[in-house]
């Protein structure tokens, strides 16, 4: 077999499709949310709300709303108790998250195992590439572009935001809300990338993408071009591996995305580790000689 | 900035009281500042300097008393452009992957439309403001690459860029070396000489009165506000300070 029917073969099944389909939408949309969570300092945010839309989305599908709204409401409410519990306690922001998320992410899992269902909803947890119909991969269109659209034309808002939220306020713009319509693409991304790798992966997409991009530029703008191009490549070849390795699609586009990251870390030209020893040892080799 | 002239005062706040839970931070401090000046803020730590250009900016509502800026409500006024501000070393991340001509532009999102997508008045004003500030040859550069004297001109320069007849600068000599001192001394010495006012809060006692035509001594209430070197008397530093501060490690 060639490289070229290696590649082409998954594509004669429509489930290898989809799977492709949504792994990319989703490894895109994150990737770009990525850029700002990363920045902004709301890594473990992502995490909270990415695990806090769990019981949103179960109660959805029981009442028969869309995930999106669920996942909203709960995605709101978490950050709501964190903020909540952080503000009127002596307790941290950490450990105000760390309570919150996980105790919505187990009222999630309460729901689940007591709700009777059709579609096996532990999907939610892990994701089900392989399983996406085509009213999923509807709703991941539809909530994607929406999220898409906000993100790419407030871009510059949402970067000022993370750089400079004073200034956004001295020229009479809303922070408070600039950083609500932030956490709210999060938990609407969230939705989208649950039906990739499931919620307990979700959050390894909307950190790992940023953070390898900013290993490599200086440049804000080259960020949201980066994050998403490697996001989406470590994706697809993820599902691939793990169409020849019979493996778990979810935890292979996740491991792929973090190994690219690894690399990054590791061979980044300025950031890297590999650069920036090499550089000492040559400073130091001239310190040497020159003495 | 001639339709504001009506109005004598550009920063006017009257009898603000700000409280953080139960500390005091601002008591009843009135502070009124005119056109083309520069005044020094002067204060130890925790006497209130950065609460009340957080009240100016409208980032805190204060307990009693009211701010206007220009005569105008401070939201409005923020909207239009008016309040420009250079933010203190702590509270920049300088690792941020922004260059230096894009934190100037910020200064002009105010002028653009939903996308602040830059036209080309926007980006003349930007390179307008990056000659002013002399940093034109370091527009490309991230900004955290720029020297401590540099960063601050940068701020400086989103300020100009932005057109605001007020700028708020909070310690922008912390961490500067005095040729850098200097050359921002004259750079705000120029924006108060095209109309603007400027409010700048300084440790750096000796040079306030080559930087300011007025000073204010702030102790959470408004000690003293007149001419820089009647604040400077030792018997005046002494009711901020409790002792005189121009003596200890002075020159």
């Amino acid at each position: 077999m060639n490289l070229i029917e290696l590649l082409v073969e998954p594509l004669t099944y429509t489930f290898m499709l989809r799977a492709l389909a949504v792994t990319i939408i989703a490894a895109v949309l994150c990737a770009i949310l990525s850029c700002w969570l990363v920045l902004i300092g709301w890594s473990l945010m992502g995490d909270a709300v990415s695990h806090a839309v769990l019981p949103g989305v179960v109660l959805a599908y029981i009442v028969g709303a869309p995930f999106a709204l669920g996942a909203l409401v709960f995605g709101f409410l978490a950050v709501a108790l964190i903020g909540g519990v952080r503000d009127t306690s002596r307790l941290k922001e950490d450990a105000a998250i760390g309570i919150v998320f996980t105790t919505l992410f187990s009222f999630g899992l309460v729901l689940i195992s007591v709700t009777p269902s059709q579609v096996d909803l532990n999907h939610i947890i892990f994701g089900n590439l392989l399983g996406v119909s085509a009213a999923d991969l509807w709703q991941v269109l539809i909530i994607g572009a929406i999220t898409f659209m906000i993100l790419i034309l407030k871009r510059k808002d949402f970067t000022l935001y993370a750089f400079d939220p004073t200034h956004a306020h001295a020229l009479g713009m809303n922070p408070k809300l600039m950083g609500a319509v932030l956490l709210g693409l999060l938990a609407m991304t969230s939705v989208v990338a649950l039906q990739a790798v499931g919620v307990i992966l979700v959050v390894a997409m909307l950190i790992i993408p940023g953070a390898t991009a900013y290993l490599l530029t200086d440049r804000f703008g080259t960020m949201l071009v980066i994050a998403p191009v490697l996001a989406a490549s470590g994706g697809v070849l993820g599902v691939y591996v793990s169409y020849y390795l019979d493996a778990s699609t979810g935890g292979m586009v996740v491991l792929a995305q973090g190994l690219i990251f690894v690399a990054v870390y590791l061979f980044s030209p300025r950031q890297g580790l590999v650069a920036s020893r090499l550089a000492i040892l040559r400073r130091r080799k001239a310190l040497s000689t020159a003495g | 900035m001639s339709s504001q002239a009506e109005h004598p005062w550009a920063i006017d706040v009257q009898n603000a009281t700000v409280h953080y839970g139960p500390v005091q931070a601002l008591d009843h401090a009135t502070v009124q500042l005119g056109r083309g000046m520069v005044c020094g803020l002067v204060g130890m730590n925790g006497s209130g300097k950065s609460t009340l250009f957080k009240t100016i900016m409208g980032q805190i509502k204060p307990d009693t008393g009211s701010v206007q800026i220009n005569g105008q409500d401070p939201q409005q006024a923020r909207k239009k452009g008016m309040i420009g501000y250079v933010p203190q070393n702590e509270a920049v991340d300088w690792d941020f992957p922004i260059s230096v001509r894009e934190v100037v532009m910020t200064g002009r999102y105010g002028h653009m439309g939903f996308t602040r997508r830059p036209r080309k008045a926007d980006q003349r004003a930007v390179d307008e403001a990056l000659d002013r500030v002399e940093l034109t040859a370091y527009a490309g550069r991230q900004i955290g690459q720029l020297s401590g004297g540099q960063k601050k001109r940068a701020f400086v320069a989103r300020g100009i860029a932005q057109e605001a007849s007020i700028m708020l600068l909070d310690e922008p000599f912390a961490g500067v070396d005095k040729r850098s001192e200097a050359t921002i001394t004259k750079l705000l010495r120029d924006v108060a000489d095209d109309g603007g006012t400027v409010l700048v809060s300084t440790h750096d006692l000796h040079a306030l009165p080559q930087l300011a035509d007025e000073a204010i001594l702030l102790m959470r209430r408004v000690l003293m506000h007149g001419d820089p070197t009647r604040v400077l008397q030792p018997e005046n530093l002494a009711m901020a300070f409790g002792l005189d501060p121009m003596k200890r490690g002075g020159q």
